[in-house]
């Protein structure tokens, strides 16, 4: 069981993350940031993420700030 | 009980202050920088490091990571870097230079800095062309590339061959290591780390002169999503400019 | 220290060394190539720098390197060099990082030829490089005095954190004459409060020559101007020969002063009262100093080795206050002292004549 904070307001919404995921527990979210950018957003209801890190990692603004296993 | 597995570099904190990086969307810059900062980190040497700001989207390093910066005019990076590091040989020095910089208006100096052996790392960063200036053709272009100057694609009786920077680099004497990564997915990602880290440590040693190619996607420019940029660089760019290593002394001493 | 015949480009190379010259970047070309070899054979050997740069460019951005850790460094070229560093010239002085470039003029433009001239005024002055800056410029007329302002050079480049030109002509460099090494005479200011270097117990500092906010450059370019204003108070500097009674005062820079200087002796020893008015800093230029000159003389005549350079800046100066001739050669082609007294005779009988007849 993991987890990851991720900063909506940082995220410009590339959504490499959501290419990098294995588990697809990323998804383009509804609601705008503080850019205007529509982020990623984690939603992990079935306690799947793995903490591999792997979105952190191919995150190009370092949105992804923390990750948890 | 859960454990932190990734957190963002201290040496970013200068980032995280004014707000994130401001790069384009998908901009393969944002990842290099983190990792050069884990880098920094990892070895505690960021009040050690004196870091050159190069032209182009480069420049931008200034901002983001926590060091003492000396600026470089157009391609003059390792030039600023050799001066620095002769009169302050305790320093790390690292110079963080795009393709346009590094690869055509400056190659000279890169070349003649890696025969000297200065004892600084070079981190190239390669997405083919010149993104700050709105994507022009730069010596890097592959054949066929459509950019703002090369309309029709690149031509090879108009303009010539793009430009191969780690081999070339690894032909001199002076140069420790020379590798070419790319900004693409997680394995080439940890590839990144690895190169870069092999560069840092040859500086650290002081065996010569470290250059590492990095290849990025600049989905602006390229006219593509940041997914798409980085099929871009898997499918196309890695079979003009092919990853790998194309020396290490480390490797030789080993054997 | 007792004087000793030496030549003026090695006499450059050892007054550098004195003053603590800790490293010099260079690419040969001549005439000043001797300095370099100098520089080679003697800094390595005391512990420090010495490269061989792939061209001038590089050259100076390595000075550009030293620079920003505080070091005393230095390149020196010649006329097509120096105009090959022009836009690290510019970003030297927007970034505020010293250094040292000494510049031994040869024929221009283009690849010119090797002899003497006086060509690259403007390329020191008036700058080739981009937006508003200013070089401070110090031109030696003596092996003498080039040694004394190579000691200077230093030392006004770290005080203001600027670059500084030594612009000397090929025939200062070439020439062999007595001269003296005394001690370097300045206390070198503290570089630690800005300087480049470890930053265990500060704040991380930049030196770019990039200013991207709205405001932000314009705001440092009033800034480094207002430190121009400063260089202009206190160290402008300038040569006063023979000019209490004279009717007409030459101006001339570097070695065409000295030059100059045996005209003034020869036209005073037939009685015609001539001076000389030789600007030692040509940043900062002498101009009050000048048209003081110039309010109390008949007529001025600039005397340069290019097709009147300085002129701008002597008219300038003088702003109307007399009339001001000019006499030079170009491309090489030298002054002599004849020269110049026979141009002394031609107008010194204009002045004369126009007094004669009420005009001046």
């Amino acid at each position: 069981m993991g987890r990851i904070v991720l900063d909506r307001d940082v995220c410009k919404g590339c959504y490499l993350c959501i290419k990098a995921c294995p588990k697809a527990l990323l998804k383009k979210s509804s609601k705008p940031n503080n850019h205007g950018f529509f982020p990623a957003e984690f939603t992990d209801d079935k306690n799947e993420c793995i903490g591999c890190a792997q979105c952190a990692m191919n995150c190009p603004d370092a949105a992804i700030r923390e990750v948890y296993r | 009980m859960e454990t932190l597995v990734y957190k963002r570099p201290e040496s970013l904190l200068k980032a995280e202050k004014g707000g994130g990086f401001t790069f384009c969307p998908g901009c393969g810059h944002g990842v290099i920088l983190r990792t050069i900062a884990e880098l920094l980190d990892e070895f505690n040497i960021q009040k050690d490091t004196i870091a050159i700001a190069s032209v182009g989207c480069s420049v931008f390093m200034e901002r983001f990571l926590d060091l003492d910066v000396a600026g470089a005019s157009h391609g003059r990076s390792t030039c600023v870097a050799t001066g620095i590091k002769r009169c302050k040989p305790n320093n790390f020095v690292l110079t963080y230079q795009g393709d346009g910089d590094a690869a055509t208006i400056g190659f000279n100096e890169t070349i003649h800095t890696a025969c000297r052996g200065e004892h600084i790392t070079t981190i190239m960063i390669n997405n083919t062309n010149f993104g700050m200036t709105g994507g022009q053709a730069s010596a890097t272009t592959m054949l066929g590339q459509v950019t703002t100057t090369t309309p029709y694609g690149r031509k090879a009786e108009e303009t010539g061959y793009p430009l191969h920077a780690a081999e070339i680099v690894a032909q001199c004497e002076g140069t420790a290591y020379s590798a070419r990564v790319a900004v693409s997915d997680t394995k080439n990602i940890r590839a990144l780390k690895k190169t870069i880290k092999k560069a840092f440590e040859v500086q650290l040693k002081g065996l010569g002169y470290g250059f590492v190619e990095v290849l990025a996607g600049c989905p602006t420019n390229w006219h593509m999503t940041p997914t798409e940029a980085v099929e871009q660089i898997e499918n196309v760019i890695k079979t003009v400019h092919p990853l790998g290593v194309f020396k290490d002394i480390t490797e030789k001493e080993s054997v | 220290m007792a004087k000793e015949l030496v030549k003026g480009n090695i006499a450059i190379a050892r007054a550098a060394i004195n003053a603590g010259c800790q490293c010099y970047f260079g690419y040969p070309i001549t005439p000043q190539s001797e300095i370099g070899e100098y520089m080679g054979a003697h800094l390595p050997q005391m512990g420090r720098v010495f490269v061989t740069a792939e061209s001038e460019l590089a050259s100076i951005n390595m000075v550009i390197g030293a620079g920003t850790t505080g070091a005393k460094a230095m390149t020196s070229s010649s006329s097509c060099g120096i105009a090959l560093m022009q836009e690290a010239l510019s970003a030297m002085c927007i970034a505020e990082v010293p250094g040292v470039i000494v510049s031994v003029m040869r024929g221009g433009p283009g690849l010119g030829n090797i002899a003497p001239s006086q060509g690259d005024y403007f390329q020191a002055l008036k700058g080739g490089g981009n937006g508003d800056y200013k070089l401070i410029v110090l031109s030696p007329s003596t092996v003498q005095e080039a040694i004394d302002l190579t000691y200077r050079a230093f030392y006004l480049a770290l005080k203001y954190r600027n670059p500084v030109m030594l612009l000397a002509e090929g025939m200062l460099g070439q020439m062999m004459e007595p001269a003296e090494f005394g001690e370097y005479p300045y206390k070198d200011p503290d570089v630690t409060q800005w300087a480049l270097g470890c930053s265990h117990n500060r704040e991380a500092r930049n030196l770019v020559s990039l200013y991207m906010p709205e405001g932000a450059l314009e705001a440092k370019i009033n800034k480094i101007f207002e430190k121009y204003e400063l260089i202009t108070k206190n160290e402008t500097t300038y040569e006063e020969y023979m000019l209490d009674d004279a009717k007409l005062v030459l101006t001339a820079f570097g070695t065409v002063g000295r030059i100059a200087k045996a005209a003034v002796n020869k036209a005073r020893e037939v009685g015609m009262k001539v001076g000389l008015f030789r600007p030692v800093t040509l940043f900062p230029f002498p101009d009050k100093e000048l048209h003081e000159v110039a309010k109390n003389t008949d007529l001025i005549l600039d005397l340069e080795l290019n097709k009147g350079q300085m002129l701008s800046d002597v008219r300038s100066a003088v702003f109307g206050a007399c009339p001001v001739e000019f006499y030079g050669r170009s491309g090489g082609g030298l002054l002599s002292p004849d020269d110049i007294f026979a141009k002394i005779q031609e107008l010194y009988e204009k002045i004369d004549n126009k007094k004669a007849a009420g005009v001046v």
